[in-house]
């Protein structure tokens, strides 16, 4: 590995602070009640808050939530 | 699309040489800063889809180059005064891994009025429409601006950024095209949905807002304000297209016009990050004398969207 082209860090799952889990490469995912939703793009939002609106996608309510 | 309908002495200048391309002699000044609007607006999409009526070598032709430079210098000059006044300039340059909670300190800093509020609760259908006739200026070309930044940028930007318009532009399936899907919504609501349809009706704080998005996408010299503009942009989006979900169920509005904001609740919900983490963190990363341009472009964004807010309230107001 050079230092001018290294590997990049690419993790599939990243958990943003306060914020949702960012989830890359999946192709189905199951909510809370294990009703399972088809996944149609290269990388979701998973709420982490329960707040969302449209669970399991986080639809931005975290930021609004008082910590 | 067609040339615009002139506003004043530049742009009747302009529009009669763009559609005869024999035409020389020099550009007047603008009489208006609705008349510069226009004419900057007129020669930047000259970049983009361009106008049946005008000659396609146009766009790379000298004198209106020199038109151009001097109408976006203005443009510049204006945004970056503004930013300069601001509190969030004033605030200590970030460090590059500082950037994204700056970019989300300068977006709850934001107090401009929120049109998504008033169209949730109180805004009539006419006044919708106005709205989303004004939006289309930039929904029927939406990301197009930020997809010229994509050479000019490192590589974990340039991927981060890749994946983004991958899904503003559909994720490969062009049903899903995000300004298809604001096309779509127009017709649903029995609006015009042609590309560029109401241009004309545009007001200059409108102009003003898209000729700040495309002056930024156009020049690499702006790969940084660019890219900050995409993020602030991201980052205020989710929850106020929910609100204009609301508001046009309330109306009775809902069906495809309302799908598209609904779309936007959930990808902007992902945009955001990546356009705050992925592209403008690892830019200021790789170059740092970029760190206060992301600020600059994510400010300038929201300041934008005021002044449109702003100008648009007031029309409403007097109408009531
Ligand atoms: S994490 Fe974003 S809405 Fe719950
Ligand atoms: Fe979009
Ligand atoms: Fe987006």
């Amino acid at each position: 590995m050079s230092d001018d082209h290294p590997d990049f860090d690419h993790p599939d799952v990243v958990l943003v602070p306060h914020g949702p889990m960012l989830l890359r490469g999946a192709e189905s995912v199951q909510d809370l009640e294990g009703t399972v939703h088809a996944v149609d793009r290269p990388v979701v939002a998973l709420c982490r808050c329960e707040k969302s609106s449209r669970l399991p996608w986080c639809d931005g309510t975290h930021k609004v939530i008082p910590r | 699309m067609r040339l615009p309908k002139p506003r004043g002495g530049l742009s009747e200048w302009l529009v009669a040489r763009l559609g005869e391309p024999g035409l020389t002699g020099s550009a007047p000044g603008a009489d208006s800063w609705d008349d510069e609007s226009i004419s900057l607006w007129t020669l930047h999409e000259l970049s983009f889809r361009g106008f049946e009526d005008a000659d396609d070598r146009a766009e790379w032709d000298p004198d209106l180059l020199g038109v151009r430079r001097d109408l976006e210098t203005a443009l510049e000059e204006r945004l970056r005064a503004r930013w300069s006044a601001s509190d969030a300039s004033a605030a200590a340059a970030p460090s590059p891994a500082e950037v994204p909670s700056a970019l989300e300190a300068i977006v709850a800093a934001d107090d401009g009025p929120s049109l998504a509020d008033r169209v949730r609760r109180h805004a009539d259908r006419d006044q919708v429409l106005e709205l989303l006739r004004q939006r289309s200026v930039y929904h029927l070309k939406e990301s197009d601006p930020s997809a010229f930044v994509v050479p000019r940028l490192p590589v974990r930007a340039k991927a981060a950024l890749m994946a983004l318009q991958f899904d503003e532009y559909g994720d490969g399936d062009p049903n899903r095209l995000h300004s298809h899907l604001f096309a779509r919504g127009l017709e649903a609501v029995g609006l015009r949905a042609e590309y560029g349809a109401y241009v004309d009706d545009a007001i200059p704080e409108n102009l003003e807002m898209n000729n700040a998005g495309s002056l930024l996408g156009l020049h690499r010299r702006l790969r940084g304000a660019a890219m900050g503009h995409l993020a602030a942009f991201e980052m205020t989006s989710s929850l106020p297209s929910r609100k204009m979900v609301q508001g046009l169920e309330r109306l009775g509005l809902d069906g495809p016009m309302s799908a598209y904001y609904d779309e936007h609740v959930e990808a902007d919900a992902i945009h955001e990050h990546l356009a705050a983490r992925d592209i403008c963190g690892t830019l200021a990363e790789d170059e740092p004398d970029q760190a206060v341009e992301i600020l600059f472009g994510a400010w300038t964004c929201l300041d934008v969207e005021a002044r449109f807010a702003t100008a648009m309230l007031g029309v409403w107001e007097e109408q009531s």
